[in-house]
């Protein structure tokens, strides 16, 4: 691995450390398990598209284990792990098929993000009520996505212009 | 190219809210109004804690063997979790639920509050 690489790769993990933190630090808090921007995600979505898949899966998993034992309690690392895993398969998927920008792409991560956690949520508390929530985290997943996904390119623009990995 | 990429996304986010729309349809529609007998029950880790009938005033503070709690509030044919030791709070911000199968629930503590009406119906009987 180049060392450019590993600075990079060390840089994008303390950034998504980081931003998990702000959001723990002020919680969008709208009564629903499960609603919130993800601004750690800005940092995955664009390691999908400045590095390769495996990268940036490698760097969502460190970034969940670590905020997990550092901010949270292991059931919040289960759902966090549980949408990270979802929402990375399905932004990868969805990124193959070329046939959507990186809005597109981020808005289908936000909402399997959520779609994950609830599907986790009702296996921890064994309550299948709590796909009542599912609508309006579908929604909120959306409104997450396109404010990621807009923020996303603007900084993957800027960033492909500099060579990172020769 | 690009044009193509931003009205796909613009028609993945309209299929994603028309199918938000139905799931809360469904979800109404499967909510009847409350009946007079409707109860609150308490759930923790998935086991029943207790009922609550909604129609008699009561606050109960809910407490966990590792000592964190909930307090729960029966007011005017409503239930609400008024308090809580969990870090977010979200049990505590979310409104007043008084209709079948309405729920809050903590995450944290494990704990959910869910509607339940007097009579199992049939609908009840599938979903659980």
């Amino acid at each position: 691995m180049k060392t450019k690489k590993i600075a990079y790769l060390g840089l994008l993990i303390a950034l998504a450390f980081v931003f998990s933190y702000i959001e723990f630090l002020i919680p969008v808090n709208i009564g629903i398990p499960g609603a919130k921007l993800g601004l750690a995600n800005l940092v995955i979505i664009v390691a999908l598209y400045t590095l390769n898949e495996r990268d940036a899966f490698v760097l969502s998993m460190i970034r969940i284990v670590l905020v997990g034992f550092t901010f949270a309690n292991l059931a919040s690392m289960l759902y966090s792990l549980a949408g990270g895993i979802l929402s990375f398969v399905v932004m990868v998927i969805a990124k193959k098929t070329r046939k959507l920008s990186l809005t597109g792409v981020s808005v289908l991560g936000g909402v399997f993000h959520n779609v994950g956690q609830i599907i986790v949520a009702i296996w921890v508390v064994k309550t299948v009520s709590l796909i009542y929530y599912l609508p309006v985290l579908m929604v909120s997943g959306i409104a997450a996505g396109v404010a990621i996904g807009i923020l996303g390119g603007m900084v993957t623009k800027r960033i492909k212009g500099i060579h990172l990995i020769d | 190219m690009e044009q193509k990429t931003k009205k796909n996304d613009i028609l993945l986010i309209g299929v994603i809210l028309v199918l938000a729309l139905a799931a809360y349809v469904g979800v109404s529609i499967f909510q009847d109004a409350t009946t007079h007998n409707a109860e609150a029950l308490v759930l923790i880790d998935g086991e029943e804690y207790g009922r609550f009938p909604l129609d008699t005033d009561v606050v109960e503070r809910i407490e966990l063997p590792d000592g964190s709690y909930n307090v729960l509030v029966i007011e005017e044919g409503k239930a609400d979790v008024t308090e809580a030791s969990c870090p977010d709070g979200i049990c505590v911000n979310h409104r007043a639920v008084s209709r079948q199968k309405q729920s809050i629930t903590c995450l944290p503590n494990k704990l959910v509050v869910e509607i339940r009406n007097g009579e199992e119906s049939d609908v009840d009987a599938i979903t659980n």
